[in-house]
């Protein structure tokens, strides 16, 4: 039994944070991105409709926004609203890591 | 007979489960031991029995670290946390910190400063029992509250007044429930502030107490502190109308002294209406708030980002923040002429001084 867990254990890994940007369409297709390949394509493309969503849902309020950003502790999402698509910026937070500035258009 | 603290250590290593378990059979509480080898095993053993303490791996299979954590933060918020970890990366330390845990600490620095680490242990397993009493204080019941909660304690504070007698209850440095002659919660929290002078003990925690508090000791003193106040200043006693009125203006004086063009407060759906100070259409724009910090939560729990701080947006003709305050939140407009970086700072000072 020993022998076989050698060959089928389950591989220990830790969920990383996405560091890079992602460029989605209206329709909340990826189109391009620098976050790393090993991060699971799913979760771009959620973060991608989660974004659009809210400015989508910031336009129906007769609010439109040029940029939104999410503070979670471990990490910054900036997104930049592009003709109906976006482009997002993703920074995780260590915990001594520099207060970033916001960029402004 | 003295109860043993339980501790449940987590980790997909088998050989390093028997190191803790030899190792934890050391400390001088005596403490009982279980070790799971997933985080299954371990939510299930946390449903079923009471456990001080979780030690727990980052780095497992199926379910890692970061996730037991941040369902354990959810389902048991009184369960002391402890990350056991070989990840030497600053991220993961940032991350299970903003989780909540209570320390982080790398196996290799175990091997070699094991004594510490078990100190800090036994330290965490016996932090409840310190209690007792602690002697009469001689300070006012308000810096006495501050300090408690600031050292994020947990203990009942006793405070007699002559014949009168209150408790306060507070949990892990937060207030959550007051009693004194018949009242319960805030209003009795408010009476017993109004007291000028008494003696204070502290009493032992009471972890299964009932939270009737939830909004935060900081703000019940400030509205303590301005109630007594006004009752000082004012000539006649103002009726119900005249305090709102009262209100409504000191509302307007702190938007117009920070700058804020205005401030909705939103609470969940179909829990009471929605307060909107300034000028702006409030119904659209709260229902976009309360829809934006759904949506955040949602996405930091799917890609693990930790408890969520803020939002905030802008265009060319304002910007926004929508800070998360308890069970609502806070939308607050500022022209786009206030400088992006102390935004935050302002607005959560804004948001702290709203119900005072």
């Amino acid at each position: 039994m020993g022998f076989l867990k050698r060959f089928f254990r389950s591989r220990a890994a830790v969920q990383q944070l996405p560091a890079g940007s992602v460029a989605v369409d209206r329709n909340g297709h990826v189109l391009t991105y620098t976050v790393s390949s090993a991060y699971p394509k799913e979760l771009l493309r959620d973060i991608g409709q989660e974004v659009l969503s809210l400015f989508r849902e910031a336009r129906a309020a007769q609010m439109p926004l040029a940029e939104v950003s999410i503070h979670f502790a471990s990490l910054h999402i900036t997104a930049r609203e592009l003709r109906g698509g976006a482009i997002i910026f993703l920074f995780p937070q260590a915990a001594f890591s520099p207060i970033t500035t916001r960029p402004r258009l | 007979m003295e109860m043993r603290h339980k501790i449940l250590v987590l980790d997909d290593d088998a050989d390093w489960l028997n190191l803790c378990n030899e190792m934890f059979a050391h400390l001088p509480s005596e403490p009982e031991i279980r070790t799971v080898v997933s985080g299954a095993r371990a939510l299930a053993l946390l449903e079923t029995e009471p456990f001080r303490l979780l030690v727990c791996d980052l780095k497992m299979p199926r379910m890692d670290g970061l996730q037991v954590l941040s369902i354990v933060r959810r389902r048991f918020p009184e369960l002391r946390t402890v990350v056991l970890s070989g990840l030497e990366d600053e991220e993961f330390r940032s991350r299970a910190y903003a989780l909540g845990v209570d320390l982080f600490w790398l196996k290799t620095d175990m091997q070699v400063n094991s004594q510490m680490f078990l100190d800090c242990i036994e330290s965490l397993l016996g932090r409840d029992m310190e209690g007792g009493f602690r002697g009469i204080q001689s300070k006012s019941l308000m810096d006495i509250i501050q300090m408690e909660c600031l050292s994020r304690s947990s203990t009942v504070l006793r405070i007699t007044r002559g014949p009168l007698v209150a408790k306060l209850w507070i949990q892990n440095g937060e207030l959550i429930d007051a009693e004194t002659e018949g009242a319960r919660g805030e209003a009795a929290f408010l009476r017993i502030l109004a007291w000028k002078s008494g003696t204070f003990e502290n009493l032992p925690a009471e972890s299964g107490r009932e939270r009737t508090i939830t909004r935060p000791v900081n703000a019940l003193l400030l509205e303590s502190a301005q109630s007594i106040d006004e009752t000082a200043d004012s000539v006649e006693p103002g009726s119900i109308e005249q305090t709102a009125h009262r209100k409504t203006i000191w509302k307007l004086a702190l938007l117009t002294r920070e700058g804020a063009e205005f401030v909705i407060v939103v609470p969940p759906e179909g829990q009471g209406e929605i307060e909107t100070m300034g000028t702006q259409p409030s119904e659209p724009l709260a229902k976009w708030a309360r829809r934006a910090v759904e949506t955040a939560k949602r996405l930091g729990e799917r890609i693990e980002a930790g408890p969520l701080s803020h939002i905030a947006g802008h265009n060319l003709e304002r910007q926004m923040l929508v800070l998360n305050r308890g069970n609502e939140c806070f939308l607050v407009g500022w022209p786009p002429n206030v400088a992006a970086g102390p935004l935050l700072e302002k607005s959560k000072k804004l948001v702290s001084s709203w119900d005072s």
